[in-house]
């Protein structure tokens, strides 16, 4: 996927200028250790109501720690965390009303049926949420009967995020929701993701796909070992940390590759057997297909390759996202 | 009970007749849960029920020897049989779905709502204890109608006797809870903890057939202590001070190990 991926819904996505309006979120220079080990070192970031907020990263990377601290499941070391204004540390009472969470690695009892867990949680709210509606838009509908342990991976996951939306919550937190699921289940999940926060829901999103924050995501944190690398759209991040993009061609002729590396939208070219490689930015393939046409050379075999969120995510920290070829469309 | 004191201590922005209606959701859904695993109910219950239907077929146990000091055998196993029920239930019918939730994550789950996890807890405790009265009602009402046990002498006796019995077992079954990483462990711990305690509660051998160095140190366990309550309460009248005491002093020390002992997640 090119760094066009995310232009799909343009309309979508909230200015995210800092102090225009109270941030969903707000994390200042947060810190937890556990003993010796630094989870989070020092996390700062900032979500706009309405904005779907990746938080991605590495294994270990400290993105589920960094959530559990802002919903108050976690006692920060340091730092300053806002929930639409709340401190998770004295308000936590009232963020739990409006902050539905889908943590990782969570099950219910086996011998529940789907229907009696969601009339359970709907009864812990104030003004909760249409249980008949969001099975349906969940695709539970026809399993309000069925005994939680009877379910797919699939189910229990959307049961998940059922719970945690019944409660009409303002902003979702959902930790690796995707996690586990096949490759349409996930789509499914992500349509439903971007329904949640058409209907004015915020969501912080801890996923380790990167293409589910390329899909989804309006802004992402891009964290490791504790800190924040990079902070951008997932366009952004794929452009500003790449080298750009690279133009694979196979000359007709020999030409001089000064003639190239003169021009200012390269940066640099390269030999790779017969074919040759430039990488640059801008109108690359213009540029590159004129001069060469100018000195009497046609390249042909030409390949664009723009870089992604992944390649952001391989340079910025040095790690291979995790089992990536799963989250791979088939 | 201590977890009740537990749930209460947070301020919960639901009006009152929320809060009703969504603890009565919980104690629903654990009332559902430990009739489709029926573990509590056929060790609290029926195997209980069945071993009185047993002794009460007997006929030896029809004779009364001279240590009973006027009952039966079959009287003598009735309220051991109680402590029977009541053991199970609260050692281990009340831990065991504790435990799993924790593993679950079901506690830690809770925690993210505007209810407490403890709720879960006394929802648990709630639906236990009605099983334990009923359990005990049961022995009691089959011993007397079916089988000619004399009636208690002191009903209030009795009923006091079941509920201190009932405080000081639920509190050790809360601190297995407590303490015991996972259900396989809870198990064992609980297994572990029923067995000697039956001994001294006069399965095998009634209590009143025990030499003086068994007799004294049952006085002091739960089980001894509850079968010596509920005892004089049907043979003799209101129940000394003692064995109430030592199962309050059971609940009282049992439960606020567990309080601060006890892992959400």
């Amino acid at each position: 996927m090119g760094v066009t991926g995310t232009s799909a819904a343009p309309t979508l996505r909230p200015a995210a200028e800092p102090g225009r309006a109270r941030p969903a979120v707000e994390i200042a220079h947060l810190r937890k250790t556990y003993g010796p080990l630094v989870a989070v070192d020092d996390v700062s970031f900032s979500v706009a109501e309405g904005e779907i907020f990746g938080v991605l990263g590495p294994n270990g990377a400290g993105k589920t720690t960094t959530v559990e601290c802002a919903i108050g499941l976690r006692q920060a070391d340091a730092g300053s965390i806002r929930l639409l204004g709340l401190d998770p540390r004295t308000d936590r009472d009232r963020i739990r009303e409006i902050v539905g969470v889908q943590l990782q690695a969570s099950a219910m009892p086996a011998r529940l049926r789907v229907g009696e867990i969601l009339d359970m949680y709907r009864s812990f709210y104030r003004d909760p949420a249409d249980v008949g509606e969001l099975t349906k838009a969940l695709g539970l509908a026809g399993k309000r009967g069925a005994y939680y342990k009877s379910l797919s991976g699939g189910q229990k996951q959307r049961l998940s995020v059922a719970l945690a939306l019944i409660g009409r919550p303002k902003i979702a937190v959902l930790d690796e929701m995707t996690t586990g699921l096949d490759p349409a289940a996930r789509r499914d999940a992500w349509d439903l993701i971007a329904g949640i926060r058409d209907r004015g829901v915020t969501i912080l999103l801890v996923t380790h796909f990167m293409e589910e924050a390329e899909r989804l995501c309006d802004r992402v944190a891009l964290i490791d070992g504790g800190r924040v690398v990079a902070l951008d759209s997932p366009a952004g991040l794929a452009a500003r940390s790449s080298g750009g993009k690279t133009v694979r061609f196979l000359p007709s002729a020999p030409f001089d590759e000064r003639l190239l590396a003169g021009l200012p939208e390269v940066n640099r070219v390269d030999r790779e057997g017969r074919h040759v490689l430039v990488t640059g930015t801008g109108e690359l393939v213009n540029a590159v297909i004129l001069t060469l046409h100018a000195a009497g050379v046609t390249a042909r075999d030409v390949q664009l390759d723009s870089s992604n969120l992944e390649d952001a995510f391989v340079r910025l920290t040095g790690k291979q996202p995790a089992d990536n070829t799963e989250g791979a469309l088939s | 009970m201590n977890s009740l004191t537990m749930a209460s201590a947070r301020s919960l922005a639901l009006p009152a007749k929320g809060r009703r209606a969504a603890f009565g959701q919980i104690v629903l859904n654990e009332a559902r849960l430990s009739w489709r695993r029926p573990i509590g109910l056929i060790g609290g219950v029926a195997l209980p029920l069945l071993l009185l239907i047993i002794f009460g077929l007997i006929p030896a146990f029809k004779q009364a020897p001279a240590a009973f000091g006027g009952e039966t055998v079959f009287d003598a196993y009735v309220p051991i049989l109680a402590a029977f029920g009541l053991a199970m239930l609260g050692m281990l019918g009340l831990p065991l779905p504790l435990v799993s939730y924790r593993e679950l994550g079901v506690l830690r789950r809770l925690s993210t709502t505007p209810v407490p996890p403890s709720w879960v807890l006394a929802a648990q405790g709630v639906v236990q204890a009605l099983i334990a009265v009923a359990t005990v009602v049961v022995i009691f009402a089959v011993s007397t109608a079916a089988f000619g046990a004399p009636a208690p002498k002191s009903p209030a006796g009795l009923v006091l006797s079941v509920a201190v019995s009932m405080a000081g077992l639920f509190a050790i079954g809360l601190l297995i809870a407590a303490v015991a990483k996972t259900s396989t462990a809870a198990n064992v711990i609980g297994r572990l903890t029923f067995f000697p305690l039956m001994f001294f509660a006069g399965l095998w051998l009634p209590r009143a057939e025990m030499p003086s160095v068994l007799l004294d140190i049952s006085n002091y366990t739960p089980l001894g202590a509850a079968v010596q309550a509920m005892q004089s309460s049907m043979q003799t009248g209101f129940p000394p001070a003692a064995p109430l005491l030592v199962l309050v002093a059971y609940a009282v020390v049992f439960c606020s190990l567990a309080r601060r002992l006890f892992a959400w997640e």
